[in-house]
């Protein structure tokens, strides 16, 4: 046990005192420091969005640090009560639920507008690490079916608003869990072949109009490439045109005369590639790696198993986050809602990451007081 | 106790288990961002060149520019053809809150119509909102005022000045300059024949008629363009390349306003047209036909009111009187006439023939009758012309024969375009056997020669080609090509034009040609010249030969009544000449419809222009 005293040395033991992961802070700080350079330009300079994402990042880092402080014992008990407000919620929304551009996410809570969904992202991996820790790992049969449950009800509850992006984020929340508690290679497999099977089930069935476009588009976006297939095509000129360097940076003719849709929110990273190319995708990409594997390195350090569960899905989250929006964004994968964590323009999601990272940070920095326990 | 040691078991299983799931985990993250680095490596290096030339096509637009077409000029550098900015109400869409209050804001400070409304509102739905659509064109002084003074409560709207063709001297040169009006499927047609449509991107307008059409090429100009770069919407960011349009060449002619102006005001209301040259060049002094019309109409499209008015008029002012006018010559061939018999000494200048008022063909009942019916008694060549005796050249034709008349008159050029610089020309006609076959399916017979030997029935020409005709004369057998272009001026350098003279005619004897104009100077100096009158007390040394053209035929024995006749059946009055008589400088040509005789109606306008020519040393500088 006293390799665990030991680990911390010089100024990274002072980052303990407060709970932060020095490592982690550095590698969050770099991403949104490029994150900051990027929404700048892609932004068309606006000193308003700016200004705005500023404070966004300002209350998500306090909300990172707040997260940090309280002990993974406490985030664990409170695990099952969150996922059941969460689920309250959910059916809120789907009962009274603001609707905004066609899809039932909001709920007006008078003062604030919210969103249940994003307490869901945190809530269902914790539940279901609470749930699978409470057994010996590699999980049974039964309590893996009764995880997979856990993770079903609020996809589908999402899925219904519809708001595909999130769901499939929660989804692969609830399953790293699964995966990483140890899941059976040949259940896994079983899984695999069960999915592709449902497949035509779920195009036909429970796909919404304008998702099943998305998928064709994504499949032959040059059919349409007024309408729909406008976002993919004009997005990959703007990342090829991008070339080995670049257009420099402000420079992107793509972003900055607006061919580009979305350009400061889903399709950021289009900008990112068409004004710093090639190499400032791999720069990106290299800062996401050293987030991820650092995050992967917390939860295999971790105490307790319920720890290493979700710091791990968290960060599998937060890596779900960033392939499918460069996937749907180079045109790898359909054109689902999902920002690039940390660097797209907007709210609630990036408050949940950072709460996320919180965590994460409170189960990288509590070990030894849960040692000396 | 064991059950701590298997909680305890299980922990380091369950670690390890972990720590290969992480690796596992880890290794799949790297797997996946594999993926997105070589996806990345395909766009951003594979398909670069591809994705690059589809981002420039994106935001660079090309805007042609179109050049500002030649000018016009009279010899003395007098404007007659500009380009002037002309006002129009233009309204941006997007910058305009309530449209329907602006327009009746707009309608209650100018005069705006329904129509205008409409049209305006149908452009509005069928632009882009940021683009500036004309509501009113060709706004008036006042309108443009009050729109200015107001212009601060109709933020989106603005009063736009635009190029537009004019012409200052409204109808006073049209048949010779012409006009430009919009372009047509026709002329797009025949831009692409000659493959010059690209050159016409921004341009709107193209010369019809006239000047403007037949220089055409020169007067455009070469299009410039500017490569802009532009956002998702169509809007203009900035330029950033710009290759100026090429003016078209200004055109210096060689018409005179003062004698366009002497011309117009002599002829009134008579229908007609005069034309006057330089014989030795051909550069074209005065070119006017009548009754002529406004050019500027037709700039911005003319009025179906306006155009069915014009085309209906029985005066017909579309017509080119000076090209196409198609007229019987008259006795205004007798000279070239007297010169063939000469040159053929079918005549010489000292025989004579007895003239009893008529001719009659051997064996032939038929008299054709001579204007003076009691008859010249003797006459000779020199009588023949003074006098226009018509037996004479009654018998000089039948002796010459329908071939060697049509042949010579042929190369002087009769029944052929004179090569004027407009497309509007008409060759008339110089008839010849081989014409009659082919018109009438009839052989030529001897009655047929006898009325074209005085310039009547088949034979007719128009002024412009009696002109050159006469020019031929002067010039000892030279051919002159009339041309209205004196000059043109590009960018770097002008450009003279000088057509050179045609020798058409070799003459055996060289003092025909000097007997034939003396028999000219006599019919003006002489007091029995047809147009002594008419120049009496000239300043200047005129020569001349005057012609009174019959429209219907007089019966046998009828007498020529002109005011028993309805207005349109009296005679054509024509008149040729030049002046000074021993060095020509200006040669003229005078058509009139149905005005009688030549002598009394066409040398006195004559006589007019020459008088002006002289005064006002039209063509000192020469």
């Amino acid at each position: 046990m006293s390799n665990y005293f030991v680990s911390s040395s010089g100024s990274r033991s002072k980052m303990a005192a407060f709970h932060i992961d020095g490592w982690l802070l550095l590698g969050l700080l770099a991403l949104i420091g490029f994150g900051l350079m990027v929404l700048y330009s892609a932004s068309g300079q606006s000193m308003s969005m700016m200004k705005a994402q500023l404070i966004r990042l300002g209350l998500a880092l306090a909300v990172m640090i707040v997260f940090a402080q309280i002990s993974p014992q406490t985030i664990k008990r409170w695990s099952l009560p969150l996922f059941g407000v969460g689920l309250i919620l959910l059916a809120a929304v789907l009962l009274f639920g603001h609707v905004g551009k066609g899809a039932q996410r909001w709920l007006d809570l008078g003062f604030m507008k919210f969103q249940p969904s994003e307490i869901m992202k945190l809530a269902t991996p914790m539940a279901v690490a609470w749930f699978i820790s409470s057994h010996a790992l590699p999980p049974r049969l039964r309590p893996l079916l009764i995880g997979f449950l856990m993770c079903a009800i609020p996809t589908l509850m999402i899925a219904k608003q519809p708001d595909l992006g999130t769901a499939i984020l929660i989804a692969a929340a609830g399953v790293f869990v699964l995966f990483l508690a140890g899941m059976s290679w040949r259940l896994i497999t079983f899984i695999a072949v069960l999915l592709s099977a449902f497949a035509p089930v779920m195009w036909f069935s429970l796909m919404h109009d304008y998702q099943r476009q998305r998928v064709l588009t994504f499949l032959h976006p040059e059919s349409d490439p007024l309408g729909t297939g406008y976002h993919i095509i004009q997005s990959k000129i703007a990342i090829g045109s991008g070339g080995l360097d670049g257009k420099g940076w402000l420079q992107g003719t793509q972003s900055q005369l607006e061919f580009l849709p979305e350009r400061h929110t889903d399709f950021i990273f289009a900008v990112l590639s068409e004004e710093f190319g090639l190499f400032g995708v791999l720069l990106l990409l290299s800062l996401y790696l050293f987030i991820i594997g650092r995050g992967l390195l917390i939860a295999s350090q971790a105490q307790d198993n319920y720890s290493k569960l979700v710091a791990g899905s968290f960060t599998m989250t937060f890596f779900v986050y960033v392939f499918v929006n460069i996937g749907m964004v180079s045109g790898l994968l359909p054109v689902v809602g999902v920002p690039l964590p940390l660097v797209s323009y907007g709210g609630t999601s990036m408050v949940t990451l950072m709460a996320a990272f919180g965590i994460m940070m409170s189960i990288s920095t509590h070990k030894r007081m849960l040692a000396n326990n | 106790m064991f059950k701590k040691r298997i909680a305890m078991q299980d922990f380091v299983a369950e670690s390890r288990l972990f720590k290969r799931r992480a690796i596992v985990a880890m290794l799949f993250v790297s797997m996946l961002f594999g993926v997105i680095i070589i996806n990345q490596y395909h766009l951003q290096v594979r398909l670069y060149q591809d994705y690059q030339t589809r981002s420039e096509g994106n935001r660079i637009k090309v805007v042609s520019i179109a050049p500002n077409r030649g000018l016009l000029y009279d010899r003395n550098g007098i404007l007659l053809a500009e380009n002037i900015p002309v006002f129009s109400l233009e309204l941006i869409p997007e910058q305009i809150a309530n449209m329907q209050e602006t327009l009746t804001a707009l309608a209650g400070l100018i005069d705006i119509t329904e129509e205008q409304q409409e049209s305006f509102l149908k452009d509005v739905r069928q632009q882009r909102r940021f683009n500036s659509i004309a509501l009113k064109e060709q706004l008036n002084d006042q309108e443009v005022a009050i729109l200015a003074a107001n212009q601060h409560r109709f933020p989106g709207v603005t009063v736009e000045a635009r190029l537009s063709r004019h012409y200052p001297f409204k109808d006073l040169f049209t048949h010779a300059i012409g006009y430009i009006g919009k372009i047509n499927p026709n002329d797009l047609r025949r831009l692409e024949q000659q493959e010059v449509l690209a050159n016409y991107a921004a341009t709107r307008e193209i010369g019809k008629i006239g000047m403007e059409r037949f220089y055409e090429s020169r007067l455009h100009g070469t299009m410039g363009y500017q490569e802009v770069e532009v956002n998702n919407r169509g809007r203009l960011i900035r330029v950033l390349r710009s290759v100026p349009a090429i003016s078209g060449e200004n055109i210096t002619l060689s018409l005179d306003v003062g004698l366009q102006l002497t011309a117009q005001q002599i002829l009134k209301n008579q229908r007609g047209a005069i034309v006057a040259m330089d014989p030795r060049d051909g550069a074209v002094l005065a070119f006017y036909s009548n009754p002529s019309y406004d050019p500027n109409l037709f700039v911005h499209g003319i009025s179906s009111r306006d155009f069915n008015y014009l085309n209906n008029s029985p005066d017909r002012p579309f017509i080119n009187r000076v090209t196409q006018g198609v007229y019987p010559p008259a006795s205004t061939i007798k000279p070239h006439l007297a010169l063939l018999g000469l040159e053929t000494n079918t005549i010489t200048p000292t025989s004579r023939i007895w003239d009893p008022g008529y001719y009659q063909l051997p064996n032939n009942e038929h008299r054709f009758r001579d204007w003076r019916r009691w008859g010249h008694g003797w006459v000779n060549v020199y009588n023949a012309v003074i006098e226009s005796c018509d037996t004479f050249f009654y018998d000089l034709g039948v002796k010459l024969g329908i071939d060697r008349i049509s042949d010579y008159m042929g190369q002087m050029g009769f029944g052929q375009r004179t090569g004027i610089d407009l497309l509007e020309e008409s060759a008339a006609n110089m008839p010849s056997r081989g014409w009659k076959q082919a018109r009438f399916n009839q052989p030529w017979y001897p009655g047929d020669t006898v009325p074209l030997s005085i310039g009547q029935s088949y034979w007719t020409t128009t002024p412009l080609q009696l002109l050159v005709t006469t020019a031929v004369i002067l010039n000892k057998g030279q051919k002159p090509t009339p041309h209205l272009a004196r000059s043109f001026s590009g960018t770097k350098n002008t450009e003279e034009v000088s057509p050179p003279l045609i020798p058409v005619i070799d003459m055996v004897d060289e003092k025909n040609w000097d007997v034939v104009m003396d028999t000219m100077r006599q019919t003006v100096s002489t007091v029995k010249g047809t147009a002594y009158n008419a120049f009496r007390d000239a300043t200047y040394q005129a020569a001349g030969k005057t012609g009174t053209a019959q429209i219907i035929a007089i019966a046998q024995d009828a007498k020529y009544d002109a005011d028993a006749l309805d207005e349109r059946h009296r005679d054509n009055a024509m008149y040729i000449g030049y002046a000074p008589y021993d060095k020509p400088t200006i040669v003229l040509a005078v058509a009139l419809e149905n005005a009688g005789g030549g002598g009394s109606n066409a040398a006195p306008i004559a006589r007019q222009m020459l008088d002006y020519y002289f005064t006002a040393g039209v063509n000192d500088n020469e």
